[in-house]
């Protein structure tokens, strides 16, 4: 075994940047899903019901309690055992790893984004809650058109590097048969024996999209948060008087 | 179905009939590895936060891109990566300095906690340069001033005042090490809680049952490693005012 750049980057590393689309997919797919779902959760986290609460607790407690391997796991062996056969003969997808992977991401991510939405929401100003109020804002509108909004400003930040651990983390759909980055990279391994290229090829193409991901996140941050930015301090002064 | 529930449960006896003396193993198996990679872990989270502190450029440098590189990978890429190219390196090099003879073989049980350890060494040293730098900057002068030098002002001033800033990082870290320490069973079969898992669900076909059990093991480290570290916590901040 010995490590041969070039045969990494001209046989490993294109394979490798045809599965980055996929990694791509499974990090916004699930990420797309899981924040939509935090909302719900955040909210039924915060109710005085305890009848919604406690389940809600209970679900953040699970997801953030257990290693994500196990839930993928769970989802991939154990809920998939539950579906009958001839559905799986009827339906092909259910027989894709890929679609038990983006689901387990999907409520993991449910799971640490409602938390942190839970409190953003109760970070949000009273103050600006009540003005909405006075408007003769319905609680729905309020919700939608104030709390909602300023609440994923607050929390923007935690959210982002979120989305940096599911990127991270979907290199786990590898074990239950998907073919992306770091899937890929296995099977040229197991393939070729060549544990050099494969790992370290995997190893750059992830350092790219975690620094690539990164500065996208900071530029939608900075963008969000526009109108709360000190004045930049280009713009001309003010002649001295 | 209630006598298969029964039989179900049955199969979590004690003994060779049983998973249940093999559950108990596998948690302290867990634990064993959790413990000892977080204190390697703390131990290079020390010295990487000190040498992005120190006034030398290339040491703050070496820091800087140990902490980068290792944030910015996947956690089971980089226990790939250390199980398959930092092992056998290790190993050639203690033969080179004829420190072993021929044909060394490092154990995985080792090559895994030593592998956690460096991911987690750089995650602890952003907590604990976190912590450090939270320290107010008057209270350093202040210890220069009374004469104190260098290490009785870190043992008396910096270290316990980084300590209270920096536990609530040094929890979440804990948390995660023992959620990670999950992913050691893809690559060596240690016999912590997770391949143990794996296997009864495996050989069983219950999945559903053995993988809740296994999570519900997770989920009780998780419980009282909270209850711990929010007391370490209060411990940490006592004598402080509280707002």
């Amino acid at each position: 075994m010995k490590f041969d750049p070039v045969y990494m980057f001209t046989i490993v590393m294109p394979q490798l940047l045809w599965a980055v689309p996929l990694t791509l997919f499974l990090t916004f797919g699930s990420s797309f899903i899981g924040n939509m779902l935090a909302v719900p959760v955040a909210l039924a986290r915060i109710s005085p019901n305890p009848l919604l609460s406690l389940p809600a607790r209970l679900f953040i407690f699970t997801m953030r309690g257990t290693p994500l391997l196990i839930q993928l796991y769970f989802v991939y062996y154990g809920l998939g055992q539950l579906i009958p056969g001839w559905m799986m003969r009827g339906f092909p997808f259910l027989r894709d790893g890929l679609w038990y992977a983006l689901f387990a991401f999907s409520i993991n991510t449910a799971g640490y984004t409602g938390e942190i939405l839970r409190g953003a929401i109760l970070a949000v100003p009273h103050g600006e809650i009540e003005a909405a109020r006075a408007f003769g804002m319905s609680r729905w509108q309020v919700f939608r058109r104030v709390t909602l909004p300023r609440a994923v400003r607050i929390c923007l930040p935690a959210m982002s590097s979120e989305t940096i651990l599911l990127l991270k983390a979907t290199s786990l759909a590898s074990l239950v048969t998907v073919y992306e980055v770091m899937g890929t990279a296995t099977t040229i391994r197991v393939d070729t024996f060549r544990v050099y290229d494969t790992l370290i090829g995997a190893g750059i193409v992830y350092f790219i999209l975690v620094f690539g991901l990164t500065r996208v996140l900071n530029w939608l941050e900075q963008r969000l948060n526009r109108d709360r930015m000190p004045i930049s301090t280009s713009a001309p002064k003010p002649a001295a008087a | 179905m209630a006598a298969d529930a029964h039989s179900l449960w049955a199969t979590l006896a004690w003994g060779d009939q049983g998973y249940g003396d093999e559950f108990v193993k596998g948690v302290a198996t867990t634990l064993f590895i959790s413990f000892s990679s977080y204190a390697i872990g703390a131990s290079i989270g020390m010295l990487g936060a000190w040498a992005k502190l120190c006034p030398v450029r290339s040491l703050n440098r070496a820091g800087e891109v140990y902490t980068t590189v290792v944030r910015s990978l996947p956690e089971l890429l980089l226990i790939f990566l250390i199980f398959y190219l930092g092992t056998p390196a290790l190993a050639r090099l203690l033969i080179l300095l004829h420190l072993a003879d021929e044909g060394l073989q490092i154990n995985p049980f080792f090559a895994v906690i030593a592998a956690l350890g460096l991911i987690y060494g750089a995650y602890l040293t952003d907590v604990l340069r976190g912590g450090i730098q939270a320290v107010p900057k008057g209270q350093i002068e202040a210890a220069k001033a009374f004469g104190m030098h260098g290490t009785r002002r870190f043992t008396r001033i910096i270290f316990p005042q980084m300590i209270r800033f920096a536990v609530p990082g040094l929890g979440n870290q804990w948390l995660n090490i023992t959620k990670d320490s999950a992913l050691v069973s893809v690559v060596a079969q240690v016999n912590d809680i997770m391949s143990v898992g794996r296997s009864a669900a495996n050989s069983t076909k219950h999945f559903i049952f053995y993988l809740s059990a296994t999570a519900a093991v997770f989920m009780v480290v998780s419980a009282v490693s909270m209850v711990v570290f929010s007391r370490l916590e209060k411990r940490a901040n006592r004598g402080v005012r509280r707002a």
